[in-house]
């Protein structure tokens, strides 16, 4: 490499033209080992990711296992026919967007709240203890999490109904019963998510200058006060950038919860059916791929352009926070 | 100044009450999971069971060789994921740290772009069973969604670009180290905290993964790979998973394993993490503060 770069002056000479513009020029020589070191990410981005993006196309075909989804006959719309005169198509819809929501507004409330309330927290060894213990959740898969909610719910053995059945109260089938469920869902979510959303409220927190404190204190505001002046009116750049780029996540589900919680109960379908188990139950259970392809393509085109939607948003508030 | 402590008393009791709900679920697992099978059945759970029985764990102790595989398979599916993640992940995000390296632009959208569009469920189990043929293998608790994501490769390249003075590198390239010396001599030393950082978060997705087993083994020929997390999803999904040996393929009732037994395996499920999590717990807290916004 220290022989071509000495050559490479050389010619630079003979060829007289300005060593500034010669420098600029790439070499490809050197560049070629970043490429071969790139190969593997490429390879794994094409066949996890790419692939799978034109394999949408599955949706608009009939597809026929023989031929694969390139040979497969074009029937158009006809799957979305299918999918929009089912009254499946806007139950799932309405769920993942309501559900979404529910999350993103109750999950930032209790993120915020909890960050703000964990910086008051003076002693390091109380507020390191609380983090860890609100974090463990997260931590934990939805199908362990699923057992949870089977010792607390089960109409034989869960804590709940054996509380029922001393107090002399009706006992509730709860994996029967659709009213309990949105209350069920969006409390697990938050129970699981609440730490993680502390924890960057928290960063955020911390991260606001401690002058500004002590001059409000010297003139006598109270703690309160200066949450409210000081604190939100802070954090309310990264509250909305947050905000705005969960919103454009609204038409995706976390499959795991809406999967695992209800333990695949058909009684509760109505309220805890979302995009992705639909999918996933069209797929897998039923091999129906005309179905669970046109409902992916839907949730995949419409979450994009939820997504760059709300980028574009971003943007316009606070460049940095963008995406792209 | 006179600081009124009512806020920290407030604050106090608030993250009093938010830790134990977040740690009352996994009190109950415990105590279910000791609590006698019988007392369960009559009474259901309770906090304070009046009879206390191992019996579960016994069971689980003769069942060893299903649970225990798992463990295995557990283990192995995550040291082999985190190792071959980091290897790709720190490659690629080295070459996208080079500003110069023509079409570097284009390759960050194409990794970007994957953060807002995907093919979805369907096209990608059909291109993973049909084109990859990874059904019942290995590879399929490995590769699918797993090994490498945008998230993580942008946090290498930022540190990368970040963290390394580039004068480090242009000397070793004057020295004449070639790139492959100076990815593994400079730039994998130096950033050992963001691997460290991007593997805890990669291992804890790959222990807790059932969705890949779900979607990619059949209990008849790929029941031998199943982690311990595709157990406990497979007994959600059919109680008599565990009863049915694979030589007698015999089912009793009695044999059936009981709901304290089912609390007790995803005890086992659980118990490695939370031994290991006040270890992680700092790396874990700022991987997380660095996906912040940009989630």
């Amino acid at each position: 490499m220290k022989q071509s770069r000495v050559v490479g002056t050389q010619i630079n000479k003979l060829k007289n033209t300005g060593s500034t513009s010669r420098k600029n020029k790439i070499r490809w020589k050197d560049m070629i080992p970043f490429y071969v070191m790139m190969i593997p990410g490429m390879v794994y981005l094409i066949i996890n990711n790419y692939i799978p993006m034109f394999g949408i196309i599955i949706a608009f075909k009939k597809l026929d296992f023989q031929k694969g989804i390139l040979g497969s006959e074009w029937i158009g719309l006809d799957n979305f026919k299918f999918l929009f005169a089912s009254k499946d198509a806007w139950t799932i819809t309405r769920n993942t967007v309501l559900y979404s929501v529910a999350f993103i507004v109750l999950g930032s409330l209790f993120a915020i709240t909890t960050a703000i309330l964990l910086n008051e927290v003076r002693s390091r060894m109380a507020s390191r203890l609380y983090q860890s213990l609100i974090l463990l959740p997260y931590l934990m898969s939805w199908v362990v999490v699923s057992y949870l909610g089977f010792a607390f719910l089960s109409s034989e053995t869960g804590t709940i109904n054996s509380m029922l059945r001393s107090l002399g109260f009706q006992t509730i089938n709860f994996y029967n019963e659709p009213q309990y469920w949105p209350f069920i869902l969006i409390f697990t979510n938050l129970w699981k998510t609440i730490g993680y959303g502390t924890i960057i409220y928290l960063s955020n927190v911390v991260s606001i200058s401690k002058e500004y404190y002590e001059a409000a204190a010297i003139d006598g505001a109270t703690k309160w006060q200066q949450i409210r002046k000081i604190t939100l009116p802070l954090l309310k750049p990264t509250i909305i950038t947050m905000f705005i780029l969960q919103l454009g996540n609204v038409f995706r589900s976390d499959f795991g919860l809406f999967y695992q919680m209800p333990r695949g109960s058909g009684a509760l379908f109505s309220v805890t059916r979302t995009l992705d188990v639909y999918v996933y139950t069209a797929l897998m259970k039923n091999s129906d791929f005309g179905m669970s392809s046109a409902a992916s393509f839907y949730q995949s085109i419409v979450g994009f352009i939820l997504i760059v939607s709300a980028n574009a948003l971003v943007r316009k508030v606070n460049k940095d926070n963008a995406l792209f | 100044m006179r600081e009124k402590p009512t806020i920290r008393i407030i604050a106090h009791i608030w993250m009093f009450i938010v830790s134990m709900l977040a740690l009352l679920p996994f009190q109950l697992l415990i105590i279910a999971s000791f609590t006698d099978n019988n007392y369960a059945s009559i009474h259901g759970f309770s906090f304070f069971p009046k009879q206390w029985s191992a019996d579960a764990y016994l069971y689980i102790m003769n069942k060893w060789a299903t649970i225990g595989r798992a463990y295995l398979m557990t283990i192995i599916v995550t040291i082999v994921g985190v190792a071959l993640s980091i290897i790709i992940t720190t490659l690629f995000a080295y070459g996208l740290s080079n500003t110069k390296l023509p079409g570097v632009k284009v390759i960050s959208f194409l990794v970007i772009f994957t953060m807002l569009f995907n093919g979805g469920l369907v096209s990608t189990y059909y291109s993973y069973v049909n084109l990859f043929h990874i059904r019942n293998t290995i590879w399929a608790l490995i590769f699918p969604g797993l090994l490498m994501n945008a998230f993580n490769i942008i946090l290498v390249k930022n540190y990368i670009r970040n963290s390394i003075p580039p004068s480090l590198m242009e000397a070793a390239r004057i020295d004449g180290a070639s790139e492959y010396t100076i990815f593994f001599r400079i730039v994998v030393p130096l950033s050992i905290p963001i691997l460290a950082t991007i593997g805890l978060l990669t291992g804890i997705a790959y222990w807790n993964d059932w969705q890949n087993g779900l979607y990619y083994l059949t209990q008849r020929d790929g029941g031998h790979l199943y982690t311990i997390q595709v157990v406990l999803n497979t007994i959600n999904e059919s109680i008599t998973f565990l009863a049915v040996n694979p030589d007698t393929s015999v089912t009793s009732v009695t044999d059936l394993p009981s709901t304290t037994v089912r609390m007790a395996i995803a005890m086992v499920g659980i118990i490695p993490i939370i031994l290991a999590y006040p270890f992680f717990q700092k790396y874990f807290v700022k991987g997380i503060t660095l996906g912040g916004v940009k989630e």
